[in-house]
């Protein structure tokens, strides 16, 4: 039998219709992926019997004919979508054992198409991070190695798990969230493709909020229609999301294979910065090839508000995240650490359920919204997020969709780049953009690096154009042919 | 109506700011769809929006904009098209989210001004400074544990304006006939249904004092006043209280403080906080709130008649005093009630009927309006008796008190009583002459000069009739007769 | 500017987070680096730009005066650290 667990979601709902396996069969070769891979720390909680249950419903509905559009196909849920009954923690102290008595909309929309849940999956603490580093439950293990080399890398962050898990064949594909790169850094670091959607597309409803004027979920797979597939199912107007923005969803997946004929493709020259990996740049390069050859046409863009959207981020994310994070304190769920008063409690509840990088930018975010640094950092990092956004704009006067590198870097070691916050930050920002303006944006997996890590380009799409950024993902993808799989997977794959 | 205090250095001006919380008549709460209903068993009208749980997020109920764009233009203000809700953050056992959604720099109703009617007769413009929407806090119980408190989230999240008035009050009493006409407004518009012993209404004073005419003293707030009269207590208090410690050589401190009902004193609530840093943000939860002009003139125009206005028109249509027609639209259900009685009656009589006989005996029989055993119908057919001299006003009296009492109806009564007005000549005229036959020195009296003893007659007539013989007929017989 | 051990007590202090000395000393160097790194925003003219605050262009939307919720205490108090009788029970509040 085909190895279950490296089918695309595409194959395998096709295997599933056309009865060569069943879900129970499906599901069960991913937990026992799962199980196998423990050491990669992707679940912070595991619902492996629930799972179970819902694949025999799944091949129930199969048997009559019934299925739904994503049925019987196992998935890892960032373990920020709150899920009614099951224990939901934002990788934090704080919110261990919390168990919500309602579910996300993202995950029940899921839910309702059938699609399982397997676990929890690990990230940073309330998405807070690059590397999956600050997760209170421990950090996530890239499943790829650089060659010779038999370190740990990051899977990148903050969804880290999700990311680690579609890589290394635990679940199909995942759920993400993305604040300012969550989604696109580790989908890179990981070999796998990830796509923001348009702020405003999926709804934030039962998302633990990091920053709300960011914050947005999205999906991973290991194809640009895998994604595709999965963000049908995820995206959709809320009632209950007040920014969630009521537009039709369209077929994502029928975007896949398009001509890319004639798209304006914009190369903006910000992108180029020092200190970005060579081989990441030599790679952009060859992306530009791809569309060109394949028919699209390349644009020189100019986003000159670039270099100050890391700066801007770091005012508005920790501004936001300081006012979320302040109903954590110990009265109505989740941890308390009892003190003399409330005062205390409150203040002993906080610093042991925090970690330290969250601790850090609530106290940055209390300091830049404070009194009489109000205008001077707050207000001014809005009106140059104004400015970013009219860069982009502008931009899209003379293209359709952007191409850019994903991250500076592939994967780095479990450790690395712990010296200095600010050194971290770097990381997403190429990401860190797109998130400020709202745009979407989507990495995929375009070549390796020489030490074997996967390097991932980043298209970036007009506000609610994710069939265009399917369409070029998907034309980028066929050049690109990537094939390679992680080290700690090769040989076992049929 | 400057009512100056009396300080050992010489006259002191009181100045005085009202905030007033005024919880808006919706059926569930600001952001979320949990009832907004007073009371009810702890957490019970607790959404998981209103616990602050993770992933929770607000979303605006429209009636709450309807109805704070009508209060704006039932204080004459301007509405702002575009309005901003804003987080202010602060930690608190009441506060789930950590931090109150609320209006801060944009809000959805600007300046405007009502008038006020003062006890002496005259009426005062009084500034408002702004009215935005804000989300009420839970309530923390103190009392139930020596160590803790226990916190209900009931309250949480119900919708609140918060009308700022301008520093334009200058003694207990403008407060208090501000608060007043404040609550008929809006009780008039059925924005807020005015019940302060529920707190759907509470007033935060702000109180200075300055020697007349010199600039503004440094001025302290008064949190949550519930009455009119308290308020007026804390106000006169608070005053005195500065008052005393400037011309003891003091200054006074900006602070919030507790008016205790119990004393009428006000203390000190927050004496070692630290200082208070909101740190505003616009919710990035929310977009700014727009309200269209066509929108706004939609609710213009299903506005009801203000207090006011109904003021100025009792004056004009029905011929009222200014003190008849400021009492009888108070309330709303008062006004509507007196001109369902005046309707084809004469207006002043129905006015003195509602106003001395029929609210002096509910507020004698502890009964609200609503309650009265006396409906508008019946008391405008006992005003009809009157009128076409059926029976007299004395008599009508007596049949009040049984309608009152027993909710009959006026005719039935008099007919079952035999109370009707004797109108027959040769009937009264039988009366008159025994009356007369029986008082020849009294007679003689009267004749001689003693004009005083026409009231005896006529006293002794009625009574001798059972009050029912009408006064005017008497009247006319007697000068007939003794004149004779 | 930079942030020193004081300011960090204060901020730490409005945002309920117990600091100590040791951890006020690091702090004070991790958010300097911090605040160094955003100040590079004040080099960008922004003379006439509207702050933005979201990026989503559209009017807000209204839900109807309906009760959709509530009425669920137990969920409510369900993942409560401490209550009683339906209270959410907290240290004594001291006003």
């Amino acid at each position: 039998m085909t190895n279950l667990t490296h089918l695309t979601i595409r194959a395998a709902l096709d295997g599933l219709e056309k009865k060569d396996f069943t879900a129970t069969e499906l599901v069960d070769a991913h937990i026992a992926a799962a199980e196998a891979a423990r050491g990669l720390n992707c679940f912070i909680t595991e619902t492996f019997d629930a799972a179970r249950e819902q694949a025999k419903a799944a091949d129930e509905r199969y048997a009559k004919g019934e299925a739904l559009p994503l049925d019987g196909i196992p998935v890892a849920m960032k373990d920020l979508f709150c899920t009614e009954g099951v224990q939901t923690t934002a990788a934090s102290k704080i919110l261990e054992g919390f168990k919500p008595p309602y579910e996300s909309t993202v995950s029940g929309q899921m839910k309702r198409d059938g699609a399982i849940t397997l676990g929890k999956a690990n990230l940073d603490e309330f998405a807070m991070g690059s590397s999956n580093g600050t997760s209170a439950f421990g950090g996530v293990v890239n499943p790829w190695k650089r060659k010779g080399d038999n370190r740990d890398l990051v899977p990148g962050g903050s969804s880290g798990g999700s990311a680690a898990a579609v890589a290394a064949r635990i679940a199909m594909g995942a759920t993400g969230t993305d604040t300012g790169g969550s989604i696109r850094q580790p989908a890179a670091f990981c070999g796998i493709t990830g796509i923001k959607p348009t702020y405003g597309r999926c709804s934030r409803f039962g998302v633990i909020a990091f920053a709300s004027s960011l914050d947005q979920p999205g999906p991973f797979g290991r194809t640009a229609e895998d994604c595709a597939l999965l963000l049908k199912s995820m995206a959709g107007y809320d009632a209950k999301d007040s920014t969630s923005v009521n537009a039709p969803v369209p077929d994502y997946a029928a975007s896949i294979g398009q001509s890319v004929k004639g798209l304006k493709v914009g190369v903006p020259k910000e992108y180029r910065v020092e200190g970005t990996n060579e081989e990441i740049i030599a790679l952009w390069d060859k992306g530009v090839e791809m569309l060109k050859d394949a028919g699209a046409e390349i644009v020189d863009v100019s986003l000159p508000h670039t270099k100050y959207a890391l700066q801007t981020y770091y005012v508005i994310a920790p501004a936001e995240c300081s006012s979320n994070l302040a109903r954590y304190d110990g009265v109505r769920f989740g941890l308390r650490v009892e003190g003399d008063n409330l005062i205390d409690t409150y203040e002993n509840t906080r610093a042991q359920g925090f970690g330290a990088e969250v601790r850090r930018r609530i106290l940055i975010g209390t300091y830049v919204l404070s009194a009489g640094y109000y205008d001077a950092y707050y207000n001014q990092a809005r009106r140059v997020r104004k400015l970013i956004w009219q860069d982009f704009i502008d931009a899209y006067k003379q293209c359709d969709v952007l191409l850019t590198p994903t991250a500076p870097t592939p994967a780095f070691a479990i450790g690395e780049n712990l010296q200095d916050p600010v050194t971290m930050y770097l990381n997403d920002i190429f990401t860190i953009p797109a998130s400020m303006a709202g745009m979407p944006g989507m990495s995929l997996p375009v070549g390796l690096s020489a030490d074997g890590l996967p390097l991932g380009l980043q298209l970036i799409g007009q506000p609610f154009a994710e069939e265009t950024l399917f369409k070029a993902a998907s034309a980028l993808e066929k050049a690109a042919n990537f094939t390679d799989l992680p080290q700690t997977l090769m040989g076992k794959a049929a | 109506m400057t009512a100056l205090l009396k300080g050992e250095t010489g006259d002191w001006e009181m100045v005085i700011g009202l905030e007033v919380h005024a919880q808006v008549l919706t059926k569930s709460k600001l952001f979320s769809g949990a009832s907004a209903e007073f009371g009810g068993a702890p957490n019970t009208h607790v959404s998981p929006v209103d616990a602050g749980m993770p992933g929770m997020l607000p979303v605006i109920n429209k009636e709450c904009v309807k109805k704070a764009v009508m209060t704006g233009l039932g204080l004459n203000a301007k509405i702002n098209n575009v309005s901003v809700f804003e987080r202010k953050n602060y930690f608190y056992p009441d506060l789930p989210q950590g931090y109150q959604i609320s209006q801060y720099q944009h809000p959805i109703v600007g300046e405007g001004s009502i008038e006020i009617d003062l006890p002496d007769g005259s009426v005062k413009v009084v500034g408002i400074e702004r009215l935005h929407l804000e989300q009420d806090a839970g309530k923390s119980l103190h009392d139930q544990h020596p160590q803790k408190s226990y916190v209900d989230l009931n309250r949480s999240g119900n919708p609140l304006m918060e009308i700022v008035s301008k520093p334009d009050m200058r003694s207990p009493e403008e407060a208090g006939a501000y608060v007043t006409k404040l609550r008929a407004i809006v009780r008039y518009l059925g924005t807020c249904d005015g019940n302060m012993d529920e707190g759907s209404m509470r007033c935060d004073v702000n109180v200075s004092v300055r020697k007349p005419g010199a600039e503004l003293g440094t001025r302290c707030e008064i949190k949550n006043v519930n009455s009119v009269r308290f308020v007026q207590q804390a106000i006169e208090f608070e005053a005195r209280r500065q008052i005393e410690i400037i011309e003891g050589g003091g200054v006074i401190k900006q602070e919030t403080r507790l008016f205790d009902t119990s004393n009428g004193t006000t203390r000190s609530m927050r004496s070692k906080e630290d200082a208070h840093d909101y740190r505003y943000f616009p919710d990035p939860d929310l977009l700014p709130l727009t309200v269209e002009d066509g929108f706004i003139e939609d609710i213009r125009k299903t506005m009801p008649e203000l207090p006011d206005a109904k003021k100025q028109r009792f004056m004009d249509e029905y011929g009222l005093s200014h003190q008849d027609a400021s009492v009888l639209i108070g309330e709303r259900e008062r006004g509507d009630f007196f001109e369902k009685v005046a309707k084809g009656h004469d207006a002043k009589l129905a006015s003195n009927w509602v106003l001395s006989e029929l609210l002096g005996a509910l507020h004698k029989a502890e009964k609200d309006l609503k309650d009265s055993p006396v409906t508008a119908e019946q008391l405008g057919e006992l005003i009809g008796l009157i009128e076409d001299d059926t029976i007299s006003g004395r008599i009508a009296k007596e049949v009040f008190a049984e309608m009152f009492g027993t909710g009959k109806n006026a005719g039935d009564i008099v007919e079952a009583r035999g109370l009707k007005q004797v109108t027959d000549t040769g009937e009264i005229e039988k009366i008159v002459d025994a009356v007369l036959a029986e008082n020849p020195d009294k007679i003689e009296q009267y004749k001689g000069g003693k004009d005083k003893l026409f009231g005896f007659f006529v006293g002794q007539v009625m009574k001798k009739s059972g009050g029912k013989a009408n006064p005017g007929m008497v009247n006319d017989l007697l000068k007939k007769k003794l004149e004779a | 500017m930079s942030i020193d051990k004081e300011t960090v007590g204060k901020i730490a202090r409005l945002a309920r987070i117990k600091v100590t000395e040791d951890d006020k000393e690091v702090l004070a160097g991790e958010l300097t680096n911090i605040l160094t790194m955003i100040e590079e925003l004040n080099a960008v003219d922004t003379k006439g730009v509207e702050p933005m605050t979201s990026v989503v262009q559209m009017q807000l939307h209204e839900r109807a005066d309906e009760v959709t919720d509530g009425g669920i205490p137990e969920k409510i108090l369900k993942n409560a650290p401490e209550e009683t009788a339906g209270f959410f029970v907290v240290p004594k509040v001291v006003e």
